[in-house]
């Protein structure tokens, strides 16, 4: 069955892991071409709710609906119209880049041959491909990271801190690769603490305290000043 | 998609550990200490107790067992690689029976140098019946795994992960256990007890069948959060 949809959306959605509520009553929608980005402190809730958003979890109540329909509707193949890229990198580090990228293209159907030789380019690693994982630095960690998760073409892009650990540089091509891909109809969604990289890149901000969604707005200038009123010191 | 995705997951897994040999070293040092440190304790003047051999067998493979389980879902853990699979578009389960048939590997190549060891150092008749010690080695391994594999999977992020696993798995695998080592017992007894191996490999497969089924049932809900 193919799956597709130009909107996701996140209609009264709790989640509560024992008697801790990490997610309180969120509705929230993103369609194709937005870079919705989802700021707040530690703990907010921005990484339950991307986690929801990539169906590792399922919400305590309220639905998430990829177009219209429901995530336990549209089973697996739902699946292979997302990409995440989280903090921790889902590499394998004893095998190569190359290895690590065939694998995961295998797993989404994809045929290696095509795909993995573009996406080691992409990552500026086609002269490293065939070296393990393990001594790369950070940031080459975090391309191969990021060409790991867009192999498939996704077209829900969840980015959980993408940048951290790449230098200025590296931040910069990141963030082009975000327009181009919100550009080519993806919806991205962003959850950062890095509110200088965030202003300029994301087309909504949905501002996230305590679990609950505190503001959600196209983006403007002075990302930093609407932060500290509804949020507190950034 | 199915059998594809499992195969993939067991081709990923193999190609770790050819190239850390992590695993595998430290399940057959593990389980070689096991059965030399009986060995050191029971043999006396050359004569092995009777009916020792089956037991150690089995607690050989147990605890070496439960090392391994513990150390493949410690490589999925580091990274959350887990997490990268669940979010592959194959049926879910197709993961568990990768991860499966990759431990059954681990533990049959564990059991390949279990049991002419054992044999040699218990004086074990062990392969006066080969079919039949392969089918209770089979019935008793698949049965040990597969409740293995799910509870260390869905252990992975738990922090006590290395104390739950065994609490739950072995008064779990009991019933496996000590069918693999009554089948055994049947095969070194003298002279060979047939039909009773035969039943054991018979109760093994019941409980194989149940547990896979389980497992296989309940492996998606277990692991979405």
């Amino acid at each position: 069955m193919s799956v597709d949809f130009t909107s996701v959306q996140l209609v009264d959605v709790s989640r509560h892991f024992g008697r801790r509520r990490a997610l309180s009553r969120v509705s929230l929608t993103a369609s194709s071409g937005d870079i919705l980005g989802l700021l707040g402190p530690n703990g907010a809730g921005k990484s339950t709710l991307i986690t929801i958003l990539a169906t590792l979890a399922t919400p305590s109540t309220g639905e998430v609906r990829y177009g219209d329909q429901p995530a336990a509707r549209l089973g697996p193949a739902l699946r292979i119209r997302i990409g995440l890229l989280a903090h921790e990198l889902h590499l394998y580090p004893e095998l190569s880049a190359r290895q690590n990228l065939a694998f995961f293209a295998q797993l989404y159907g994809l045929d290696p041959r095509s795909t993995v030789g573009p996406a080691l380019e992409s990552a500026g690693l086609a002269d490293r491909a065939d070296e393990a994982v393990s001594g790369f630095s950070r940031g080459m960690r975090q391309r191969l990271a990021l060409e790991r998760a867009l192999l498939h073409r996704p077209r829900l892009v969840l980015f959980d801190e993408p940048f951290t650990g790449l230098d200025d540089r590296a931040s910069g091509l990141v963030a082009d690769r975000l327009r181009a891909l919100a550009a080519g109809g993806a919806i991205v969604v962003l959850a950062t603490h890095d509110l200088d990289l965030a202003d300029g890149l994301v087309t909504r901000v949905a501002l996230v305290r305590n679990g609950k969604l505190v503001s959600d707005e196209p983006a403007s200038s002075g990302l930093r000043a609407r932060y500290r009123a509804l949020i507190g010191a950034a | 998609m199915f059998f594809r995705t499992a195969w993939l997951v067991l081709r990923k897994d193999v190609a770790i550990e050819v190239k850390s040999l992590e695993v595998l070293t430290t399940t057959l040092f593990f389980a070689i200490a096991c059965v030399l440190i009986f060995a050191f304790a029971f043999v006396k003047n050359g004569q092995a107790p009777e009916d020792a051999a089956a037991g150690i067998l089995w607690i050989a493979i147990a605890f070496s067992g439960t090392l391994a389980l513990g150390r493949t879902f410690e490589r999925e853990r580091y990274a959350e690689t887990l997490r990268a699979l669940l979010l592959a578009p194959a049926p879910r389960p197709a993961l568990y029976v990768g991860k499966l048939l990759g431990m059954l590997a681990l533990l049959a190549s564990a059991e390949l140098l279990l049991v002419p060891l054992i044999a040699f150092l218990f004086q074990a008749a062990l392969f006066s019946r080969p079919l039949l010690l392969v089918g209770i080695l089979a019935g008793g391994t698949i049965g040990f795994c597969a409740v293995g594999t799910l509870f260390a999977a869905m252990l992975v992020r738990a922090r006590s992960r290395d104390v739950l696993l065994p609490i739950l798995l072995y008064p779990i695998t009991i019933p496996v256990i000590i069918g693999g080592v009554r089948g055994t017992a049947a095969l070194l007894a003298s002279p060979v007890d047939e039909p009773s191996a035969i039943m054991w490999i018979g109760i093994l497969a019941a409980f194989d069948v149940v547990f896979v089924t389980l497992s296989l049932w309940t492996f998606e809900p277990l692991m979405t959060e």
